[in-house]
């Protein structure tokens, strides 16, 4: 057994509302250059929609990932044989088109206008070009809270395969509901990325399992941007070099919670390690697709368990290290109460940002143009919430109902038991008997509660001890660096 | 005198600049080595351009690299007509296609207004030292035949007295015009080489072919970690 430490998350989609603080907070502190204008290595999408880049789930186009072919894993975008040949042209690369065009105002306009009948206005100015922009097509969040429209919700790739009768009752929802999904670099245990890298400039840290990306080996070759299949690979057209999220690991060296996650309003992230076993991922991968869910979580160890905790002090996993995975929110939302679903496991990279998929109650209905407020259905059977099982199920469980129904029948059975505690007018008898139906006992469900609602920063961010100080003795000595001038690029980041 | 410093000095310098500088950049800034690609900015045209190009380049340079490693050989194959004519025209027809690249490239940089921001004052000599590189070859293939014949007479032996460091001059001295043309171009964009974005060429990635899939980096050592003495 080879176990390994990997920083997890989950996203909490019943309590996000949408508001891109996360997004925002990345853009300031990692994303304000030039050539990074249109990279978001957080972002947040309205479900159903099209996403960014525009139908990044649409592998058949941007062919990310990876795909079984007999008893081998295979990239679906590139190959030992491909690679040369591609490098001349990446036929799978996506273009500033399919992102958008970044563009500030030129506001000096506002103040030198000719007096005149109309009120003046800044025109939008490329951030490449520099030039005026006669038409804005396109932007970050382009289709934010539009999932009702024709444009955006009939592109989504997740639609596709639905039945007519599931699709009229999409487009019925996205009159009423919609949820949102924010994304960031999902740090898979299989990257595709990684593995497409001719350069070898993207690796795995081999401690907490971020995925970064070196600019001094990047050569812009360009392959990891189709091959990672959520598109959080960024090509900065300025440096011609790749860039991607690096959860902020400079904040979690110093004990701190990557800026998405510590700005985040809602307090829907959770942050922490969880100990697996390298030796079984190759078996895993290969699985079929429908048990690729249970397949990631068999890969996820129990940190209390003996045998593991001997395992892992054999593969040289710091005590620290385990403890923290011990105490991981992570372990507990995916593992211990399977209510976190991995987005897109179909990809076989294996992410480790997991999602508590929305619940998504009818709150009303129409009937003609009359729309009837429904309140006794908060609690409804969760078959009747809004978006149809088969569309979550497509983006959280790769088409598994079972898997997607337990966690949402789960999630119900704690607010209807809470409602039960706090407010009393259900019944105790229905209140156990939705627990019973969801394989939750009361303990689970006021645990589930409390991390849900109340956890403080420290219970959502279990940060794992990163013993920098201890790594860095054992590589170089501390006397060497003693009166060296500075560190990091030694001349401007530019383009020569 | 004029032959001499062109054949005999020219190709020294260039040569020195080329591994001098190369390495020098290499260490010290790593993060400039990139094929600066702008394929993101621009896709339809870039495909037209970039493709036929470096396939083409990749052929003409092949056979100048032949002709200067198996004279002896080269000589044997053109020694039936057909086969003189056969090589000529293939070798003429990559050139072309090469040329159509390379005209494609350009024409993308003039004309697309966001691969002109991207574009440097180094690339465009790059470009002009390209453009006329593979446009003299072109018309040194077409009013000078049999090229690889005597660039296998001329060519190789002069080459291999500068790699011996005695040039003899006497070689290259008859040759016409645009072959002198060609050949000392040449050896300007090997001189101006390292310091332009032509260094991807050298980091072509090869490795990639016989490496692991994934890539695991460690900044601690997992084998004492847990007794660091």
């Amino acid at each position: 057994m080879d176990v390994r430490s990997q920083i997890g998350m989950v996203f909490h989609l019943d309590k996000c509302i949408g508001c891109h603080t996360c997004s925002v907070a990345c853009k300031n502190i990692w994303t304000d250059r030039e050539g990074t204008e249109y990279m978001w290595w957080n972002n947040v999408e309205t479900k159903p929609g099209t996403g960014f880049p525009t139908r990044w789930e649409d592998q058949d186009s941007y062919k990310g990932g990876w795909v079984v072919d007999g008893d081998e894993l295979k990239l679906r975008s590139t190959s030992k044989a491909k690679i040369i040949p591609n490098i001349f042209h990446n036929p799978a690369q996506p273009s500033l088109d399919d992102y958008y065009e970044p563009w500030t105002y030129k506001f000096q306009t506002l103040f030198d206008a000719p007096e005149g009948d109309d009120q003046p206005t800044a025109i939008p100015i490329s951030k490449i070009t520099g030039e005026p922009m006669e038409k804005i097509e396109a932007g970050p969040n382009w289709d934010d809270d539009l999932g009702g429209s024709n444009i955006y919700a009939k592109n989504d790739p997740n639609m596709e395969g639905l039945t007519a009768e599931q699709k009229k009752q999409m487009l019925e929802i996205e009159r009423i509901s919609m949820f949102y999904i924010p994304r960031i670099c999902n740090h898979c245990l299989n990257p595709s990325c990684v593995a497409a890298c001719p350069s070898g400039a993207l690796y795995k840290r081999g401690e907490d399992g971020i995925v970064l990306l070196s600019q001094e080996k990047c050569r812009a070759w360009r392959s990891c941007i189709p091959a990672c299949p959520y598109k959080k690979t960024y090509y900065n057209w300025s440096t011609g070099k790749s860039e991607k999220c690096i959860l902020c690991y400079p904040r979690l060296e110093a004990g701190e919670a990557p800026a998405c996650f510590h700005s985040c309003v809602g307090r829907i992230r959770y942050l922490g390690n969880v100990l697996y076993d390298m030796d079984k991922l190759r078996e895993i991968a290969m699985r079929p697709e429908d048990e690729l869910v249970d397949a990631q979580r068999e890969l996820i160890l129990d940190p209390n368990d003996p045998e593991v905790i001997a395992a892992a002090e054999r593969s040289g996993i710091p005590d620290g290290v385990i403890e923290s995975a011990q105490n991981s929110p992570v372990y507990k939302f995916v593992k211990l109460w399977k209510l976190a679903l991995p987005m897109h496991v179909e990809y076989r990279t294996f992410p480790m940002l997991f999602y508590v998929p929305p619940l998504l109650p009818v709150m009303s209905t129409t009937q003609g143009d009359v729309v009837r407020n429904d309140v006794d259905s908060l609690f409804a059977d969760i078959d009747k919430g809004r978006a149809p099982l088969e569309y979550m199920a497509k983006l959280f469980s790769a088409g598994n109902l079972g898997k997607l129904r337990y966690a949402l029948r789960k999630e119900m059975a704690v607010k209807i038991w809470r409602r039960y505690v706090t407010v009393g007018d259900i019944s105790q008898a229905d209140a156990e008997r939705a627990l019973l139906e969801a394989d939750c006992t009361a303990e689970d469900a006021d645990d589930i509660f409390r991390l849900t609602a109340l956890a403080t920063t420290d219970e959502r961010y279990v940060i794992p001890p990163f013993q920098r100080e201890m790594a860095m003795e054992m590589i170089i000595d501390p006397q060497e660096l003693k009166a060296e001038a500075g560190f990091g690029f030694r001349a401007a980041p530019k383009r020569s | 005198m004029n032959d001499f410093f062109l054949f005999a000095v020219l190709p020294y310098v260039s040569l020195v600049l080329f591994f001098i500088v190369t390495i020098r950049r290499y260490i010290s800034t790593a993060f400039s080595y990139s094929s600066l690609s702008s394929q993101f900015l621009e896709n339809r045209q870039h495909f037209w351009g970039s493709v036929p190009f470096h396939y083409g380049i990749l052929v003409v340079l092949g056979g100048h690299l032949g002709a200067f490693l198996i004279p002896r050989s080269l000589l044997w194959w053109n020694s039936v007509p057909v086969r003189l004519v056969a090589l000529e025209v293939t070798g003429m027809g990559f050139a072309v296609i090469t040329l159509v690249g390379l005209v494609m490239i350009i024409i993308r940089r003039f004309a697309n207004n966001k691969v002109r921001v991207v574009t440097t004052i180094s690339d465009w000599i790059i470009y002009a030292l390209l453009l006329v590189q593979v446009a003299s070859g072109l018309m040194v293939a077409v009013y000078h035949g049999w090229g690889s014949s005597w660039f296998a007479t001329n060519m190789t032996p002069w080459l291999r007295s500068l790699l011996f460091f005695s040039p003899d001059v006497s070689f290259v001295a008859p040759l016409p015009f645009l072959a002198k043309l060609h050949i000392v171009n040449a050896f300007l964009l090997i001189g101006f080489f390292p310091f332009t974005r032509l260094v991807h060429v050298l980091v072509v990635p090869n490795h990639y072919l016989w490496r692991r899939t994934q890539l695991v980096r460690w900044n601690w050592d997992r084998k004492t970690i847990r007794s660091p003495d």
